[in-house]
């Protein structure tokens, strides 16, 4: 049997946070024997879209050795403005173009940050900081800082529709809306991409060492502009459907988010160095960060402790790995 | 000699190159034949550098006309010149650490030949065939971060040929190899020379890879000042050329008569690494540890110092007991430590050279949890120019350096600290020949002020050159202790080896 796994799977993070996520569930089921339920899942699923979303743009930064921390700002600036537009221009717009218009505001918007990024060479905490602030104020100065409820209806009849839905035999509603979709389409569409083309090599290449990517002839500045306009497109869409499923264009939403979001990635194993970080430890990360802020109460630990857990399980869940590795080194030393 | 440069596979004739007024190469030619390895030696600032840089297509050349592969090439830039079988292996590899062996080997091919999909077949395809060619099996799947050094090396050299390549270019490819390495990677240039492949090596220590190559030139200040085959250079005639003097190694003076006892050593054991290690240093007196790789002398340096923790044994500085494993008891015993590699584990390579040396002296120059910055900068300043570190600016930081300067910022760290025991793991690793006899200056002269001086080093005429008394271990035991001014080169190669 165990040759069927992988030589490092017992020291990988994906696995000490799917054991971690089973241990919880279980501590769950044995003090509320109702939270194993496909209710639970539903209400979890629908609550890893848009934060999984965004995760797998952040991953990718990651992975190329960068960090992002304005991608919610181009998320709720996307969902916000199209919004808007789509109300001034055309009130009956079907669903998929106000999508449409979203995710390219949101790859504009990444372009921003991949031109000072790729192509001045800046660092990308201090661009993304920069711009975090810069696309955040220029909605709320410009755009608009009212909360608009009255969507385009198209974008309620997205939110309406189900994969599937039904009542449990306790009698619960559960339902698992399109936009999982969405998540589904992204992750294969990022996983082809980071697997099976050079374009996804070369990202984690460069993480590696950009200096080596230079010298075999890797385009790095294209590279590294491909990751920022990708990671705006996701935001982008990422926004929008938070605006259509939350039926609200609030634009005081989703920034904030942004380190949540990170603690997911990188409790799944991708490393601030660059270069390491894969699908299945960033949708582990995220289900584990959705089940604690969303589950914790079920355990008995209070919701005010939610942040706190999040850091103790970062701590652990990076601390662990490193210091095994280091323990390792020192033995082979 | 023109049919020399018919059939060249690289010729450049009077290539000359200045960088804002400066000439790094003076019309140089320089010829490599198909199959041919060629030695290019210099030292720092030789040009040595620049011209691989012309060659690889990283710098345009001033003036000079350059032909690879019997085609003229007035511009190159690295894309041609990879794209006519000109391979540059770094001395740090430029590998991915996060990939794996066969992603690192395929990489540059996959690249050169626009693929847009990445296809695992294929390209464990091509990393097997590469691996194959030298007769070496290393783990398709291994991440490279997991290999040795020496691995590494052979992951680079896959790489480049799996990029058919012509030439390759290795920058100081055996600083980091193992004698039985050295071996190994001679018997691949044999192999790759029969297939036509030339090889241009770059080195300051060359002695290993003169065996296998055909010719060597010399640059210095920019300008050729040797060529000839192989055979006709040794260590001392590459010295002479490359420093453009005759580097007299003096042996070391006698230790003064009445000398005392300084530190004395006595069973120190670390299973598995070391055991029964039993010595004493006089005042004054430098002291070689020398072995192969893996004989446990690493170790045994980094115990003094208490990096690493002994099983049992005693170490006494001045008749008074030094607590084992822990370097700061041992700092406060007056032992200094000089690691090996100085740019992982001596310096701070970002900051600048004067807080490199002022770090080790922050105690004596703080009052009340204050710093005085006035008297710690004068300090490491006196230091570093006693030390004659040729530094532009002391807040430049240390890694604008060279190697010789870096190493002599090491010191000045502990001399500032007035050591009574020095500690000096490999203190040439990685520096040119003249800096190199500076520094064996340096250490002689620190020795005739009374500070006991260890050299552990695998550098034989290194240990002739420095020290009094030179023990040789094996197996983590001491196997012999000579007397440093009877035995010689010859003598002590053999037991090593026996």
């Amino acid at each position: 049997m165990t040759n069927l796994l992988p030589k490092d799977f017992w020291s990988r993070n994906e696995t000490l946070v799917a054991g971690v996520i089973v241990l919880f569930c279980v501590l769950a089921t044995l003090s509320d024997p109702r939270f194993f339920s496909i209710t639970t899942v539903s209400d979890l699923l629908r609550a890893s879209i848009v934060i999984g979303i965004l995760a797998v743009g952040a991953m990718l930064v990651l992975v190329s050795g960068g960090i992002d921390v304005s991608f919610t700002a181009i998320a709720v600036v996307a969902m916000y403005s199209s919004t808007v537009l789509a109300l001034a221009i055309w009130p009956d717009i079907p669903w998929p173009m106000i999508f449409v218009i979203a995710v390219m505001i949101g790859a504009g918007l990444g372009a921003i940050n991949g031109f000072f990024i790729a192509f001045l060479g800046l660092p990308t905490l201090i661009v993304t900081l920069g711009t975090l602030s810069i696309f955040r104020g220029f909605l709320l100065t410009f755009i608009g800082s009212q909360r608009i409820s009255n969507l385009p209806p198209s974008m309620r009849d997205f939110s309406r529709g189900v994969l599937a839905r039904g009542t449990t035999e306790a009698g619960n509603f559960y339902s698992i809306p399109w936009a999982v979709l969405a998540l589904v389409f992204v992750i294969v569409l990022t996983w082809f991409i980071l697997r099976k083309t050079m374009l996804g090599r070369s990202i984690y290449a460069i993480g590696g060492s950009v200096e080596s990517a230079r010298r075999i002839g890797i385009n790095v500045k294209w590279t590294q502009f491909f990751v920022y306009v990708y990671v705006g497109a996701l935001a982008g869409l990422a926004g929008i459907i938070h605006g259509a499923v939350g039926r609200m264009a609030d634009p005081f939403s989703l920034v904030g988010l942004e380190l949540s979001v990170i603690a997911a990635v990188v409790l799944g194993g991708a490393r601030l160095i660059g270069g390491y970080g894969t699908l299945t430890g960033t949708m582990l990360g995220v289900a584990l960060i959705v089940i604690v802020q969303n589950s914790l109460i079920v355990v008995g630990i209070p919701t005010t402790w939610q942040s706190v857990t999040i850091g103790i399980l970062i701590l652990l869940g990076t601390g662990i790995p490193a210091y095994r590795a280091k323990r390792t080194a020192a033995q082979a030393g | 000699m023109s049919s020399d440069h018919d059939t060249a596979f690289i010729d450049l004739r009077a290539i000359t190159k200045r960088y804002a007024g400066v000439t790094a190469l003076d019309s140089v030619d320089f010829t490599v034949q198909p199959g041919e390895a060629v030695c290019l030696a210099g030292e720092n600032g030789s040009g040595k550098s620049t011209l691989i840089k012309i060659i690889s297509g990283v710098e345009p050349a001033t003036e000079g006309t350059i032909r690879i592969a019997g085609q003229e090439r007035p511009t190159l830039n690295p894309r041609i010149s990879a794209a006519a079988g000109v391979m540059v292996i770094f001395q740090d590899f430029s590998l991915f650490p996060n990939l794996s062996v066969a992603e690192n080997i395929a990489f540059a091919t996959q690249l050169s030949t626009h693929q847009r999909f990445f296809r695992t077949g294929a390209v464990r395809k091509i990393a097997r065939a590469a691996l194959e060619r030298i007769g070496v099996q290393i783990d398709l799947d291994a991440r490279v971060e997991s290999l040795p050094v020496a691995q590494k090396q052979l992951v680079a050299i896959c790489r480049a040929l799996a990029s058919k390549a012509q030439l390759i270019i290795m920058d100081e490819p055996t600083t980091a190899l193992t004698e039985k390495e050295v071996r190994r990677l001679q018997g691949i240039i044999r192999m790759l020379k029969e297939e036509g492949v030339a090889v241009i090596f770059v080195s300051h220590k060359l002695a290993e890879v003169l065996d296998v190559s055909e010719k060597v030139v010399v640059l210095r200040n920019g300008k050729k000042v040797a060529e000839g085959p192989a055979s006709d250079f040794d260590t001392q005639s590459l010295t002479y050329h490359m420093t453009g003097r005759d580097v007299p190694e003096m042996p070391p003076s006698d230790v003064t008569a009445g000398a005392q006892t300084l530190m004395q050593v006595q069973g120190l054991t670390k299973a598995g690494s070391f055991s029964d290690i039993d010595f004493e240093l006089k005042t004054g007196e430098v002291l070689g540890i020398t072995g192969l790789l893996g004989c446990g002398r690493t170790s045994v340096a980094k115990a003094l110092f208490g990096l690493v923790s002994p099983d049992a044994g005693s170490i006494t500085v001045d008749g008074k007991p030094v607590p084992l494993g822990d370097p700061q008891s041992a700092s406060m015993a007056r032992i200094g430590y000089v690691p090996e590699d100085r740019l992982t584990e001596g310096l701070f390579l970002g900051q600048s050279i004067l807080r490199n040396v002022a770090v080790g002296r922050l105690d004596a120059h703080s009052s009340g949890g204050f710093l005085n910055m006035q008297g710690l900068t004068e300090e490491a300043s006196e230091w570093l120019r006693r030390l004659k570190v040729k530094a532009p600016d002391v807040e430049a930081p240390v890694k604008s350096l060279s190697g010789g300067n870096q190493q002599r910022v090491a010191l000045a760290r502990w001399l500032s600290r007035t050591p009574r025991v020095l500690v000096l793991n490999g203190p040439s690793v990685g520096v040119d020949v003249g800096s190199k006899a500076d520094i064996h200056g340096i250490i002689r002269d620190l020795a005739s002020q009374g500070i006991g001086i260890i050299v552990i080093s695998d550098d034989l005429p290194e240990l002739l050159a420095t020290c009094h008394r030179i023990l040789v271990m094996r197996d983590g035991r001491i196997i012999d202790a000579l007397d440093g001014k009877s035995v010689t080169e010859d003598d002590l190669a053999q037991r090593l080896a026996s």
